[in-house]
């Protein structure tokens, strides 16, 4: 029987999708008309905290300096004078705070021990307690070989994989890929600070803030294709990712120009810095920046000549998914 | 514990409440042996019905999984500078660098040493009908001992296993089940064949070869239930140890193919044509995802393919969609479409086209090309008539093709 006034269910959906395009566009009008006339242009506040002394004459991160460090650079993102004041702005007491760190490089190029320390040191002195805050990443196992101490006991900083609890059982999706998510992400953290390491990719080109998101589901492997263009970008958009990161903080303290993501010590060096931002598709902008100009010292092709150039950064910034700015002329870099 | 799957991958719903499993195993499967092993099996389902017959698999758990009793060196791939690995099992070639895994995920990188982690890792497994699988043509009546790992190399929006394929094999339980036991459990469960179903066995290639090599010197058989995306070394040396195999092709249209697989068309086509050069006897699946890949133009197209690089005796069977997973928002495929669909085929001149999942269309039978007698009657999953004599039609002696003896 036709309910439908002549129309079958496949003209009716090909009207539903020319009624679709034709709303995109009208929405994408509306918004250029408020970017050409806003007065006041936001932009995206970048820190970059160098300390060519942060080990000393040694190998190792000295905790002082790069407790300083980070001061330095959360003071200059939140242009706030006292070392704790940006960190009530971030996190609230009774809060749980997720720390995610990159735990795949081993303990040559995974995020730093002494920086998270730092982290969690200043997350409790502005009203967190221990047993709320939660270092992760995927595996357990990971984290012990670089270093973690795992750690479940009560009214302790929490240390420990995705493994040791699970994934939720139902899919969430945003593009073409569905995924389950991590049960500390959904479970455990009000809000997240995202620790990534800067590395080179062989596949996306680089990994940074973004693409660190990769280990808050069960099936990073289907988001490869493409350069993980636009499938970077469509996990990102997943709301329990997007509303809960407060914060990015780029573990530069050694870093990886090319071969990664794993560590290989020929092709990784000490950069001694610390990259910040709130705005997570600026931080891998300016990332990448810095990834180029290190490959051009070692004389190596740019990563657009080796056909990897990062493409879901762009991806991130635009229209359909807003993530944040690629846009050198409103990001403001500042190096302290 | 293993778990149980009803569904394959591919759609091939679970419609009958219970299983008959053969209480038999017959050595040929001639008229008589086959209406006397439907009837031992229809005495065992009255007293008790279908439970998961492992009873050997559960008794050879492991207490605990350990990763590295289910890790090999995996066999299709090359080795790159930077301890990079290209994989060369699948058209997709992974780069894989050092730490990292493949689209597959259960195939890692370790120091530039490619490996597959679900060797002797099952994670379902089942004694099914092999027309379950489907095969039709393929030893009717019969049981397939059915295993599979977790993982799969593309990732279809309508998987109806996604629990298992779209998954790392960490996430999901599973146990050691070393191709020799396999074989055993086979046997044990009066299976004539092993079949590697659910998820996508071209990702458990080394575990599939070393299975089939333990079957065949077991007595068992051995088929696969796959995508065809595959790379042609592989496929000549995994599939080539099969003795049927079941082909999903999942549209027509590489469009679809992008869109709704995340594969390609042009290699699974490649493969299907590769099959019929290396002789395996070969059934394809077309699952009808309404609005996706049920014109009239995508059958017709796929009929004239199959006529001109097949012939007409490859059997196709359109399956009914049902919603799952990424695809819950189109409806179960109407019967009338599937009929549409047999009926361009048939009108192409395919002589063995099949309705899949209509429990009780009469679409299931076979029926001779030529006399159009019936001689297999199909209720549900099982065989309840089989009339082939020695490979033909025993009213007008039609050669029919498949393989009906054991």
């Amino acid at each position: 029987m036709n309910r439908g006034g002549g129309k079958n269910r496949r003209e009716f959906l090909r009207n539903c999708l020319a009624g679709g395009v034709v709303l995109g566009a009208s929405g994408k009008l509306r918004l250029l008309d408020a970017a050409e006339h806003s007065s006041l242009p936001l932009k995206s506040r970048v820190a970059i905290a160098r300390d060519p002394m942060l080990r000393g004459a040694g190998q190792t991160v000295d905790s002082g300096r790069i407790m300083s460090l980070l001061d330095r650079a959360m003071q200059s993102v939140f242009e706030l004078d006292h070392p704790a004041e940006p960190w009530k702005k971030l996190v609230r007491p009774g809060e749980k705070v997720g720390i995610k760190v990159n735990a795949l490089g081993g303990r040559g190029l995974s995020s730093n021990l002494q920086l998270i320390e730092a982290i969690c040191q200043r997350l409790q002195e502005a009203g967190i307690r221990a047993g709320d805050i939660v270092i992760w990443d995927r595996e357990t196992e990971e984290m012990e070989h670089s270093g973690y101490q795992i750690s479940t006991a009560a009214g302790r900083v929490q240390c420990f994989g995705t493994d040791r609890v699970g994934y939720e059982d139902e899919l969430v999706t945003y593009g073409s890929v569905g995924s389950r998510l991590s049960k500390i992400l959904t479970e455990r953290c009000d809000a997240l600070i995202n620790v990534p390491v800067l590395k080179d990719h062989d596949g996306a080109g680089v990994t940074i803030a973004l693409k660190n998101m990769y280990g808050v589901i069960h099936n990073p492997n289907k988001y490869h294709p493409n350069g993980c263009n636009p499938y970077v970008a469509d996990l990102n958009m997943l709301p329990a990712i997007r509303t809960k990161i407060r914060l990015n903080i780029c573990d530069a303290t050694t870093a990886c120009y090319e071969a990664g993501p794993g560590f290989k010590p020929q092709y990784s060096w000490k950069e001694n810095a610390l990259i910040v931002s709130q705005d997570p598709v600026a931080l891998d902008h300016i990332g990448w920046r810095i990834i180029e100009k290190k490959r051009a010292e070692m004389k190596l092709k740019t990563l657009e000549a080796d056909s990897r150039a990062p493409r879901y950064i762009a991806t991130a910034a635009d229209a359909q998914h807003r993530l944040g700015t690629n846009d050198p002329q409103r990001i403001a870099l500042v190096e302290v | 514990m293993a778990r149980s799957v009803d569904l394959d991958a591919d759609g091939e719903r679970d419609l009958q409440s219970r299983i008959i499993p053969a209480a038999g195993l017959p050595s040929a499967l001639d008229r008589r042996a086959f209406l006397k092993c439907a009837a031992m099996a229809g005495a065992t389902c009255s007293l008790g019905g279908f439970a998961l017959p492992l009873p050997a698999m559960a008794a050879a758990a492991l207490s605990a999984q350990d990763d590295s009793q289910f890790t090999v060196e995996a066999k299709f791939y090359q080795k790159l500078p930077n301890k990079k690995v290209k994989c060369k099992l699948c058209p997709r070639e992974c780069s894989v660098g050092d730490r990292e895994r493949g689209y597959c995920g259960v195939r890692e990188n370790r120091g530039g040493i490619y490996h597959s982690l679900v060797h002797s890792r099952v994670c379902a497994a089942h004694v099914d009908p092999v027309e379950k699988k489907p095969l039709f043509h393929y030893l009717p009546g019969t049981l397939a001992f059915s295993i599979a790992t977790a993982g799969c190399n593309v990732n279809c929006k309508f998987c109806q296993n996604w629990d298992i394929s779209q998954v790392r094999p960490e996430q999901v339980p599973a146990q050691y089940a070393p191709p020799k036991a396999v074989a055993e459990w086979a046997r044990e469960n009066r299976c004539p064949t092993i079949a590697y179903t659910y998820s996508e066995p071209v990702i458990f290639s080394e575990y599939l070869m070393d299975t089939a090599d333990a079957g065949h010197e077991a007595g068992v058989r051995s088929v696969v239930v796959s995508n065809g995306y595959i790379q042609n070394e592989a496929l000549k040396t995994a599939y080539g140890k099969m003795d049927a195999v079941k082909i999903d092709l999942k549209a027509f249209t590489e469009s679809y193919y992008r869109d709704a697989v995340t594969g390609e068309l042009k290699p699974v086509l490649e493969t299907l044509v590769a099959l019929k050069k290396m002789g395996k006897w070969t059934e394809i699946v077309y699952l009808v995802v309404p609005t996706l890949n049920d014109s009239d133009a995508e059958f017709q197209g796929l009929a004239r393919w199959m006529k001109t690089n097949l012939g007409v005796d490859t059997p196709v069977h359109f399956t009914q969609f049902h919603p799952e997973y990424l695809l819950k928002n189109l409806p179960i495929t109407p019967v009338p479409t599937l009929e549409r669909a047999k009926a361009i085929a048939d009108a192409e001149g395919l002589h063995y086209v099949y309705i899949g999942n209509v429990p009780g269309h009469p679409a299931q039978n076979t029926y001779c090309p030529k006399c159009r007698r019936m001689l297999v009657e199909r209720v549900g999953f099982t065989a309840s008539q089989m009339l082939i004599r020695k490979g033909a039609c025993p009213f007008c002696n039609q050669a029919i093709p498949g393989v009906w003896h054991a």
